[in-house]
């Protein structure tokens, strides 16, 4: 209970993007079982939720954590801007590697988001859809055998 | 024990009744208010630049929602972490009435000498709530000024429930 209170900021950011679901390591037979319509050859869309979370110390003079315009004009510039509108297979260069699921989506937001110098990124949570989130908040996995 | 149908490793049963299970309850209210954004230390211009249209001399307002975690242990009698009728007259108390439909600047004291962000309204709240709350302990306020912009007040090491 002796613990400091912790202010955090979290804002919500939009961009549409069309990605395939498709995997070089599996056939296609894999590839079609795994995915489903998600590995159509044409790709689809959705209109992606990101919402950011940082926190810090609130600055007496301003009441902020981060002044929301430099907020937003960094995750404008790192995010948006290189996926709004874009195909994420094709035009994100670490998707070329790495299958767009939104798990892999919502852990390259983070590491862009992480450099943000104005305060500490928190966590990042990327809505798919409506009814599909993803967070990641920089944890690591604990080994569950290790710590039973 | 055999022919009862309870299993044999049956010990571990009562433990399993017995552990303490964390449980968080979040309430969730409605206020309207209006505030401004304005440091007397700094100038016109300042202000202008670091707070744009919040600056606006007039005033301006927003729906605000707050969503009230409470952590606790469901009690062994009622199952209930806390009363939430209780919760409902605490938030009515503290925060609606203190808040719902007034200018903050100058309406609501524990807002003196602040800047009525959202950071800051959330800290006051919490200060707030945290006394009142004494079955549970308060673990998260969440305020949300517009659908898309919100602050958080917890406690250092909660988890992120």
């Amino acid at each position: 209970m002796t613990d400091a209170l912790k202010i955090a900021l979290g804002r919500r950011y939009r961009f549409a993007a069309s990605h395939r679901l498709h995997s070089e390591k599996l056939s296609e037979t894999e590839n079609g079982r795994v995915y489903g319509k998600c590995n159509n050859p044409y790709g689809h869309g959705h209109n992606y939720v990101v919402e950011v979370n940082v926190s810090g110390k609130v600055d007496p003079a301003t009441g902020m954590i981060v002044n929301l315009a430099d907020l937003d004009g960094f995750v404008e510039r790192e995010v948006i801007e290189a996926f709004d509108h874009k195909s994420l297979n094709q035009e994100v260069p670490v998707f070329r590697e790495r299958v767009p699921t939104t798990e892999n989506l919502c852990l390259e937001i983070f590491e862009r988001l992480k450099r943000f110098p104005l305060a500490k990124l928190e966590r990042v949570r990327v809505e798919e859809t409506a009814n599909n989130a993803f967070e990641y908040a920089g944890e690591e996995i604990q080994d569950h055998r290790a710590v039973q | 024990m055999e022919g009862t149908g309870v299993p044999t490793g049956y010990p571990w049963r009562i433990e399993r009744v017995a552990k303490k299970a964390m449980v968080y309850l979040t309430r969730k209210i409605d206020f309207s208010a209006s505030h401004l954004y304005h440091n007397p230390a700094l100038s016109a211009e300042e202000n202008k630049r670091i707070f744009g249209k919040c600056n606006n001399p007039h005033g301006h307002g927003h729906n605000y929602t707050l969503e009230v975690t409470v952590a606790g242990e469901p009690d062994p009698v009622t199952g209930m972490v806390l009363d939430l009728k209780e919760l409902k007259e605490i938030l009515e108390r503290e925060i609606t009435q203190r808040m719902d439909h007034r200018f903050l600047n100058y309406e609501v004291p524990e807002l003196k000498g602040q800047i009525p962000t959202c950071e800051n309204i959330a800290r006051v709240i919490w200060n707030l709530l945290e006394p009142r709350i004494t079955q549970g302990r308060l673990h998260k306020v969440r305020l949300y000024e517009t659908a898309d912009l919100f602050a958080e007040c917890y406690r250092n090491g909660a988890s992120r429930t």
